[in-house]
């Protein structure tokens, strides 16, 4: 199912949530929304889900105006954060809910629905679990629980709300690939929010950055890390050092610092230079000395912080056995290799 | 553990079993006849009866009840709140006199309810409005932070997989509810049949009509019977054990589910 977002508008009393978001999802497409917290990320997914309805604009599902239907009819499944198990069922009743609620000729019969229920469990690898009752099972557990119910009623569209938010590092990071491919078996369309850039970069097909209510880029994790369109962007994706400074004639400067901007006026202006933009070089034109302070050792990644003569702290990561010799106070001659300069 | 122990027995065990105690003073055919007369009987109807309706009557009003307080906002919510408490703290008489003056003939709402036919003080019926009044709270206070604790995104997907609001209500909210809604019904009803105070304003107190079983023992107690009282009182502790002993093993039944 293709959704989408013609310039919603959504204001909680007097606070805009969301200001005027227009946004395409493709069919069987994984989307991340991901943006800081209050960026507007949880409200838009509510109002592609019918749990909230904006103010202003329109929800597309296809080519049917969904705008104010309700989350039933729009046929969606939905994960939340807090997993919204129903406590007093077992699992297999949990997943068997959304079937279970239909009426006449639409309710499956019991056998279909047991194999129904059968196969997710299987889908989630929770095969065993069914007689289990929620507060038996882990927290990763009940998501994938969570995830099966909202599976069951063959959604149109499946949306997760900061889906692994409550779980810790290992088993988010394995529910992220189980949730790739879940999503490749069934080729759902899916939408899910998230603060964590990591996981976003990593799972989604594409990410949309969104910040005060309003979409900022939307683009391959590719794309957005590394064509951010501003300085919001280049600054909440990806790690950087942000410089702020001056453009004056086509170059930028900020106290030892001095690297060509092309075609930024002159004024003000932040730079976004990654630590691995920091590049080794011997000293001539364009270059600057960096003081080591603290070298730390990550995989085939050296990361050192330094700071320059003129007082100005960077963080740099250059390739382990081109920096094996180096020690704390050394100094360094770097060179900006590629900088992100926005007028501001 | 110990010290439990020897508290739980220095307040509640020792002096009920000196109750029992005194009721074994008599022969079998004494304690049958002062615990099964046809005085007793009635008023153990009475006072067990209306002890059940009351706290039917509170399971639902008290759902009700905390149900608003805890998901709407209303003007004056934090009086209504406050309101809800006073049959705890109200001195027992005091409700009593209120209701019976309420309720009476010529009272307020008595006056009202005459013209159809409706004679509440000094009735059964009034015995049951007094136990309403004094159970309320015990609903109320029970459900209130198990609904709280309720999120409402149980109910937001509830209905994202397509359940009426009907189906919400019945398959998954209620029964959430349940353990908190029974432990609630069995403390209004465990207060209702042993509440004198304010009953006996509005009863009326006629032997064999409106006449409830703690009051029973306190005419035998004045009339220096009181191996009779006592007999009463063990009779009316067995029964009040045994329901709250079958209502809690239904409630364990119902966590065992919900765990």
């Amino acid at each position: 199912m293709t959704i989408s977002i013609r310039s919603v508008g959504k204001t909680f009393g007097r606070y805009p949530a969301l200001n005027s978001v227009s946004l395409e999802i493709a069919d069987g497409e994984l989307l991340a929304l991901l943006g800081p917290s209050g960026s507007g990320k949880t409200t838009l997914l509510r109002v592609i889900a019918g749990l909230e309805f904006p103010d202003s604009g329109q929800v597309l599902y296809g080519e049917q105006d969904m705008t104010f239907a309700g989350a039933a009819q729009r046929r969606v499944g939905f994960v939340f954060q807090q997993y919204a198990l129903f406590r007093h069922m077992t699992v297999a009743k949990n997943v068997a809910f959304g079937l279970d609620v239909r009426k006449g000729a639409a309710k499956p019969s019991k056998a279909e629905i047991a194999s129904r229920v059968d196969e997710l469990l299987r889908l989630v690898e929770l095969g065993e679990l069914g007689k289990r009752y929620p507060a038996q099972l882990s927290g990763g557990q009940r998501q994938r629980v969570a995830l099966a119910r909202a599976l069951a009623v063959n959604p149109s569209v499946l949306l997760l709300d900061e889906p692994f938010g409550a779980l810790d590092a290992t088993v988010r990071k394995s529910l992220r690939k189980e949730l790739r491919r879940i999503h490749d078996a069934t080729g759902v369309t899916t939408i899910f929010v998230t603060h964590d850039q990591e996981e976003a970069l990593e799972l989604a097909d594409r990410v949309a950055i969104l910040n005060q209510g309003a979409i900022e880029q939307v683009g391959t994790p590719q794309e957005i890390h590394d064509n951010p369109v501003g300085a919001f962007v280049a600054g909440f994706v990806g790690e950087s050092n942000r410089l702020e400074g001056e453009v004056r004639g086509g170059r930028f400067r900020l106290n030892d610092v001095e690297f060509a901007a092309p075609g930024i006026a002159d004024g003000r202006a932040a730079a976004f230079v990654r630590p691995h933009e920091l590049v080794l070089s011997p000293r001539g034109e364009g270059t600057f000395p960096l003081i080591a302070n603290h070298i730390a050792p990550q995989g085939a990644v050296a990361r050192i912080d330094g700071v320059t003569p003129g007082g100005l702290r960077l963080e740099a990561a250059f390739a382990r056995q081109s920096v094996a010799d180096i020690q704390p106070g050394a100094k360094l001659d770097l060179l900006v290799g590629r900088a992100y300069v926005f007028p501001q | 553990m110990g010290v439990t122990l020897a508290i739980l027995s220095l307040i509640v065990l020792i002096p009920l079993s000196a109750v029992a105690l005194k009721a074994s003073e008599q022969s079998w055919q004494e304690f049958f006849q002062a615990a099964f007369n046809e005085r007793a009987l009635t008023a153990y109807r009475l006072s067990f009866g209306a002890a059940l309706i009351a706290a039917a009557i509170n399971g639902v009003f008290g759902l009700l009840t905390a149900w608003a307080l805890v998901r709407y906002q209303f003007p004056l919510k934090s009086l209504v709140n406050g309101i809800i408490d006073l049959p705890f703290a109200l001195p027992t008489a005091v409700a009593g006199i209120a209701l019976a003056t309420l309720y009476a003939p010529n009272g307020w709402i008595g006056a009202l309810l005459a013209p159809a036919g409706l004679k509440v003080a000094y009735t059964p019926l009034g015995v049951v409005v007094a136990l309403t009044f004094i159970g309320l709270p015990f609903v109320v206070r029970t459900l209130e932070p198990v609904m709280r604790d309720l999120a409402a995104d149980v109910e937001e997907a509830a209905a994202s997989l397509g359940a009426t609001r009907l189906d919400t209500i019945l398959r998954v909210i209620l029964p959430a509810l349940a353990p908190a809604w029974m432990t609630g019904f069995a403390l209004a009803f465990a207060r209702a049949v042993g509440e004198y105070g304010s009953v006996i304003f509005i009863a009326g107190n006629m032997p064999y009509k409106s006449e409830i079983a703690p009051l029973l023992i306190i005419i035998e107690l004045e009339q220096y019977d009181y191996a009779g009282a006592a007999t009463i009182a063990v009779v009316m502790l067995s029964v009040s054990f045994l329901m709250l002993f079958v209502i809690n093993a239904i409630q364990a039944w119902a966590r065992r589910l919900a765990a």
